[in-house]
Parts: structure tokens; C-alpha cells; sequence
């Protein structure tokens, strides 16, 4: 279970409340408008951005002091997911292990991931050489190799096209059942909540509001989130 | 506010790297001005002073004006060999200022083709010893330079411009009064300050071609203060005469002189109408009159060297061992040093700015300043000619240091805002960060930056004649004792084996960071 407890996140002309629990193995679309703070709260569960004020817990155990690394977290960003110098094995086996050692046990392992993920045979590609939907799938393989019980995405599908992107929210579906992973997903498309068949967190006006069911949040939208579909 | 977490680690190697080099500059002057009250300077230090002055000061304008058509040629015309001409213009910076001497002796000494040739004719022979040999090597040395931070300049004025002064039909002369004047009066004075610095604090020219007393510098003074007079004093006064000078530039061009311009993509040619007629001829003679100048010097002594291969003096062998030692000791310093610096700034650690500020500090230090520093305070610790080989490697790799630095800066900046947060968010090992990510990334510049260093390192004419002994001489200070003996065929043909190591030593280093680049 994550806990944000009283959590406050400050920067100048920017502040965020969140006070909420997401039960484990949910997945929870983030969604409000540009500027509200989604990637912000994103960051600090991930350990990039320092709370103002307030804890975040896992399971009970408080991960606010804990560098990046150590976090029961994976986090994929809008960009830069893989180092572009490194083959697509070597960026895997970084998530097999933090000082990147790539032994027969790992490649076994890479090679299995990427038939998972439907990059079988390009562990020798460079990201370059890779489709932006390829890249994704890359990332999203190494969260499978890394298996921690929170999968964050900051909106890295974004620059995909409609196609690409609901089969890589699959993908995301298929890595979280696979690892019993925590997801919690920033968008500003309802169309993709919806497609990740879970609950929906709405962070606008200075406050992350505690997920609910998306289709019966959508069914009967709170004033918030009715101004900012433009249904309101 | 919600702080970034990650610059919080304290950067202890780069705050111990600045406190070496704050050391190095700050600390030895601090020694030389606690010995120098005991000489108030006299008239031959005042005309030494007023020499340094005089001779940088032609040597920047003289630079600085020649290099306008040289760089407006090159900026606006296309011809073979127009990227091998303008890589030439780096090699002066890397080559050993011994041998660029003994090629300008070549042609303009004594026995110089130009004064056979004045012989020939009948004409009295002209001597290049004094003031205008001074600043005849200091152009040569420089006016590359120049050259390249004017083309910058060139090529920093958008295509846009030229594109609206060519629908405009504006004549060339009122295109250089609107788009290319405005350039010149924001980058001459930055380069012609750049030369003046470096003029300043130039020893091995003044040691070589000047001389006497109308055409010592306030170096040379030091030097001979130390060497012959023995009188250290008199050295550290004139060391803080030295140290006043570099000041005043430093603070003159604190922001100007940072940037040398190389490393940027010079090859690219402006888009920028290329008139015909006159101006097509005036830029054809700029351009071969450039690169007759530069080169010619270099192939006499390829010529007078080869001719000495046969007769080369013993001990030219242990004198080169121990310079390439030398250059690759300051070489591993230095780039480590740089590293250590660069990644420290690049991610905004606590202290950065004073990273930067000590990083740039030494591009005002002068060798022989140091150096009297590093006598004072040695002295009694052990025999000059027993530090002569430990002290030119860490003088050496102070002076280099600011190079390879400003080679790194903007790719560790780079480095950090592409891949710190991945790197973070898969907790990598430092290792394996080091490994995996820093070096690869950073190969290119490292591999440039350790090839200036060696290059430097090997051709360095300067502390070290302050402490060698017979017994312990550098290779280019092994060429000035030929010279001073008047073999110059054999100095000739050890220059030309010291320029030789000096670009293979360049071409390694550089070779190696792109081979091992990402």
C-alpha cells in the first residue's frame, strides 16, 4: 500500500497537498491539467524532488529518506529512459543489477524479457536504432527485469500515436500483473484512465484527490474534474 | 521548496583539486610577496616592465589585425585544402614554442634563407635577436589563434542576416559596416587580450630571441635574477612585478579570455556572399600569405633538421625519456583533475563557482612566478636540481589544467541533465556510473583535452630552467643548450624530434578518446 501522509510539496507559485492511500497492485491513472503538479508528486514518490513537508510509506516503512535507487520504485520519464551509448542488453542489465554486470544468468534473463515485451533479438540494437515505440517497450522490459512493487509513468508514451500507445498501455497492464506491481500513471488524455482499467487520481487546484474507480468517477465527475474535461 | 535531492553529495575531490590550485597560483605568490620586500625594483626591472608591456602589446595588435582578412577569407571562400589549413591553425597552440624559434631561425637568422638572400643582393644582413624577433615569434604563435576566434566570431552571425543584407543589395562594404563590424568590436578586443595574456607571461620566446637590456622581460629577469645573479629577492620582487601584470589582464578580460575556441566545428563555411574582382585577389593573398608564413618557417626546419639527424649528441636520448615521463605524468594529473572539476560543476555541487573561478585562475598564472614561489618555499627542503623534474610536472599541469577543463565543462553539464536522473532512479553503483555512463560520454573531450596537456607538457620551456641541472635536462631544454652552443643543426634535428613526439603524443591522447567515445 502507498500512503502520502500529509505530504506537502512547495516550490515558488507552486503548491501540492496530497493526503491519500493506494491499495497494492491497483492502478491509478493521475490526470488533471498541465501545470497542476502530476509529474511533481510523481518525482517525489520516486525520491527526485524533496517534500516540503509530510511522509510517504510503502508498505508502513517510510521511503522519504531513501536515495532514488533504493526505492521500492521504478520510474520511466517522458524521455531519456535509456542511455543512447549503450546496446539495448547493457541498458537492461542495469536493471538486473546497479553495477551493470552482465553474465550468462542475465543475458538469459534480457533474452526473455525482450521476447516478453516483443523485442526479441535487438538486445544489440542502440536505443537509436530503435522505434519510439521500441524504445518504450525497452524501458518497460527493464521494469519487468527490475520488478519493484511500484511502477511509475511520467507521461513516457506521450509522443506516440494512438495506435502505439494503447498497445504499449497493454504492455504496462500485462508488466504490472506479471510483477504484482503498484502503478501509478500520469496522463492528460481521459482516453488513456480509462484504458488502464483501474482507479483515477485527479490533481488539480493545488491537491491530489484520493483515486477512485475511474468509470464511476467519470459517471459523476466532481466540479474539478468537470472543468477541466470541459464538460462542466 | 522542493529541493533536488541529488546535489546534495559534497564534492571533497573537487574541493581538494581547487585548494591544490589555489596553492599552485594564490600560494606560491603569497611566498614570493613574503620575500619580496627585501629589493625595491630598480631602473633595468621598470625597463623590463616596460618591455613585457611593449612587446605583448605589439604582438596582440599586430595578431589581432592580421588575423581580420585571414579570417574573413577563410570565413566566406571554399578551396581545397580550406579544412587542412584551418586544423593547421591549431597546431601553433600545440607546438613546442623551441621549435616554432628554431623554423623563424630558419628562415629570418643569421644564416636564414632571408638573409642569404639579402647577402645575394648585396644588403647588409638584419638581425631577428631583439624586440621585433620577439614579437615576430609571438605572431607567428598567435596569429593562428586569433585567426580562430575571429572565424568563430564569423560564423556566430546568423545566416538570416547575410540572407536580408543580400535581398537589401547592400555592397559589401556597407554589409561589413552593418553585420561584420559590430562582430569585430565584440570579439576583436577578446581575442587581442587573449594574445596580449599569453604574450606576457611568454618566457622561452624572450629566452631565445631576446636578451640584453633593451629586450628583457620581466620572466627572463626572473630568471636570470635566480640563475645567475642568485639573488632571490630580486627574483620575487619581479615575480610581483609579473603577478600585477597577469592580474591587470586577468581583470581587464576576466570573461573575455576564457574561450580559445577550439574544439567547436570551425570546418563549417559561413553563408556569407563571396564578391569577386579585387576582393577575390585581396582574399587569395590573405590566405596564402597566412599560410606561407606559418608554414614556411616549419619546412626550413624540417630541412635543417633532416640534414642534422646524422650528427645527434649524446644524452638527446635520456633528455627525451625524461620528457615524455614528464608529459605523461602532468597528462594523467591533469585529466583526472579536469574530470574531477568538471563533473563537480557540471552538477551545480556546493561550491561550484569557486571550482570555476580556481579552474580559471592559472590562465594568469606565469610559469616563472610560480616557479620562484616554489624555489622560495623548497629551498631548504632539498637541491633545486632534485625537484626540477616533480616541480615542472606540477607547474605544467597547473597551466594546463584551465584547457582541459573548459574542454569538459559543457559536456559534463550535458552529461548531467541527459542521464543523472536514470542513473539515479537505477541506484548505479559509482563504478558502474563511472564505467557505463561517465566515461564513454565524456571520452572525446578527455582523449582531446589529455592530448593538449602531453603536447604542452613535452614542449614546455619555462620553470625548468629554473631548477635542471646538466644532468636532468627536459628535451627543450636540451635544444636551448644547443642552441646556446651554436650547434644549430643538431638543435634543428632534436626540434624536429620534439615536435614529432609532442603531435604523436596529441594524435594518441585524441585518438584514443574517440575511439573509445560512445
Amino acid at each position: 500500500m502507498l500512503q502520502l501522509d500529509r505530504l506537502v510539496l512547495e516550490e515558488p507559485g507552486f503548491r501540492l497537498e496530497a493526503d491519500l492511500t493506494l491499495p497494492k497492485g491497483a492502478r491509478c491513472a493521475v490526470l488533471g491539467p498541465s501545470g497542476a503538479g502530476k509529474s511533481t508528486l510523481l518525482n517525489a514518490i520516486a525520491g527526485f524532488v524533496a517534500p516540503h513537508s509530510g511522509r510517504i510509506l510503502w508498505d508502513g516503512a517510510e521511503i522519504g529518506d531513501l536515495p532514488p535507487g533504493q526505492r521500492p520504485v521504478t520510474i520511466l520519464f517522458q524521455d531519456q529512459n535509456l542511455f543512447p551509448h549503450l546496446t539495448v542488453e547493457r541498458n537492461l542489465a542495469l536493471g538486473l543489477s546497479p553495477d551493470g554486470r552482465l553474465d550468462d544468468a542475465a543475458r538469459a534473463r534480457i533474452v526473455e524479457a525482450l521476447e516478453r515485451t516483443g523485442l526479441a533479438g535487438l538486445g544489440g540494437r542502440r536505443p537509436g536504432q530503435l522505434s519510439g515505440g521500441q524504445q518504450g517497450r525497452a524501458a518497460l522490459a527493464r521494469a519487468l527485469l527490475r520488478a519493484r512493487p511500484l511502477l511509475l509513468l511520467d507521461e513516457p508514451f506521450a509522443a506516440l500515436g494512438p495506435a502505439l500507445k494503447a498497445e504499449m498501455l497493454a504492455l504496462v497492464r500485462a508488466v504490472a500483473e506479471e510483477t504484482g506491481a503498484t502503478v501509478l500513471m500520469v496522463t492528460h488524455d481521459p482516453q488513456d484512465a480509462r484504458r488502464l482499467e483501474g482507479l483515477t487520481m485527479l490533481v488539480a487546484e493545488g491537491r491530489a484527490h484520493p483515486p477512485m474507480p475511474t468509470e464511476a468517477l467519470f459517471a459523476d465527475p466532481p466540479p474539478a474534474l468537470s472543468a477541466y474535461l470541459g464538460t462542466g | 521548496m522542493a529541493g533536488r535531492i541529488g546535489t546534495l553529495r559534497p564534492p571533497v575531490g573537487a574541493a581538494l583539486v581547487a585548494a591544490l590550485l589555489g596553492a599552485m597560483t594564490l600560494g606560491t605568490v603569497a611566498v614570493v610577496a613574503l620575500h619580496a620586500g627585501a629589493a625595491m625594483p630598480g631602473a633595468a626591472d621598470w625597463a623590463a616592465v616596460r618591455f613585457t608591456v611593449t612587446q605583448a602589446a605589439l604582438s596582440a595588435v599586430i595578431s589581432g589585425l592580421l588575423a581580420v582578412p585571414v579570417a574573413r577569407a577563410l570565413a566566406r571562400r571554399r578551396f581545397a585544402g580550406r579544412g587542412a589549413l584551418i586544423t593547421l591553425m591549431g597546431a601553433p597552440f600545440l607546438l613546442p614554442v623551441i621549435v616554432a624559434v628554431l623554423g623563424l631561425l630558419a628562415i629570418f637568422g643569421r644564416a636564414g634563407v632571408m638573409n642569404d638572400g639579402l647577402a645575394a643582393l648585396g644588403l647588409p644582413r638584419l638581425s631577428i635577436y631583439g624586440l621585433h624577433g620577439v614579437v615576430l615569434a609571438h605572431v607567428f604563435l598567435n596569429l593562428p589563434l586569433a585567426t580562430r576566434m575571429l572565424l568563430l566570431g564569423w560564423q556566430a552571425i546568423p545566416a538570416e542576416r547575410f540572407r536580408l543584407a543580400q535581398s537589401l543589395d547592400l555592397t559589401p562594404g556597407a554589409q561589413f559596416r552593418h553585420l561584420e563590424a559590430p562582430m569585430l568590436q565584440a570579439t576583436l578586443p577578446g581575442a587581442m587580450l587573449t594574445v596580449f595574456t599569453i604574450c606576457l607571461a611568454s618566457f622561452a620566446v624572450a629566452l631565445t630571441l631576446g636578451g640584453g637590456p633593451a629586450a628583457t622581460t620581466v620572466e627572463l629577469a626572473i630568471y636570470q635574477a635566480l640563475r645567475f645573479d642568485f639573488a632571490p629577492g630580486r627574483a620575487a620582487t619581479l615575480a610581483m612585478l609579473q603577478f600585477a601584470l597577469c592580474l591587470t589582464a586577468l581583470a581587464l578580460g576576466w570573461s573575455l579570455i576564457r574561450d580559445t575556441g577550439f574544439g567547436t566545428g570551425l570546418g563549417r563555411r559561413v553563408e556569407m556572399p563571396a564578391p569577386g574582382g579585387w576582393r577575390k585577389g585581396m582574399d587569395v593573398a590573405a590566405i596564402t600569405l597566412a599560410a606561407g608564413f606559418l608554414m614556411l618557417p616549419l619546412g626550413a626546419l624540417v630541412i635543417r633538421g633532416l640534414t642534422g639527424m646524422d650528427d645527434l649528441p649524446g644524452g638527446m636520448w635520456a633528455a627525451t625519456l625524461r620528457s615524455v615521463l614528464v608529459a605523461l605524468a602532468t597528462t594523467v594529473l591533469v585529466t583526472g583533475a579536469a574530470l574531477v572539476l568538471a563533473l563537480a560543476a557540471g552538477r551545480r555541487a556546493a561550491g561550484h563557482r569557486l571550482f570555476d573561478a580556481a579552474a580559471t585562475l592559472p590562465l594568469a598564472a606565469s610559469s616563472l612566478v610560480i616557479g620562484t614561489g616554489l624555489f622560495l618555499a623548497l629551498r631548504g627542503v632539498a637541491s633545486p636540481s632534485a625537484m626540477a623534474l616533480p616541480v615542472t610536472i606540477a607547474v605544467n599541469a597547473t597551466l594546463a589544467l584551465p584547457y582541459a577543463y573548459r574542454l569538459l565543462l559543457p559536456e559534463a553539464r550535458a552529461l548531467h541533465q541527459g542521464h543523472d536522473r536514470l542513473a539515479q532512479a537505477l541506484g548505479l553503483t559509482r563504478w558502474a556510473r563511472f564505467r557505463l555512463v561517465t566515461l564513454p560520454c565524456l571520452a572525446r573531450p578527455l582523449g582531446f583535452g589529455a592530448g593538449i596537456t602531453a603536447a604542452l607538457s613535452m614542449g614546455d620551456l619555462g620553470v625548468i630552467t629554473l631548477f635542471a641541472a646538466e644532468n636532468n635536462a627536459t628535451l627543450p631544454l636540451f635544444i636551448h643548450g644547443l642552441m646556446g652552443s651554436y650547434r644549430m643543426e643538431a638543435a634543428a634535428a632534436a626540434a624536429l624530434i620534439l615536435m614529432g613526439i609532442s603531435f604523436a603524443l596529441f594524435a594518441l591522447f585524441d585518438g584514443i578518446g574517440r575511439h573509445a567515445s560512445a
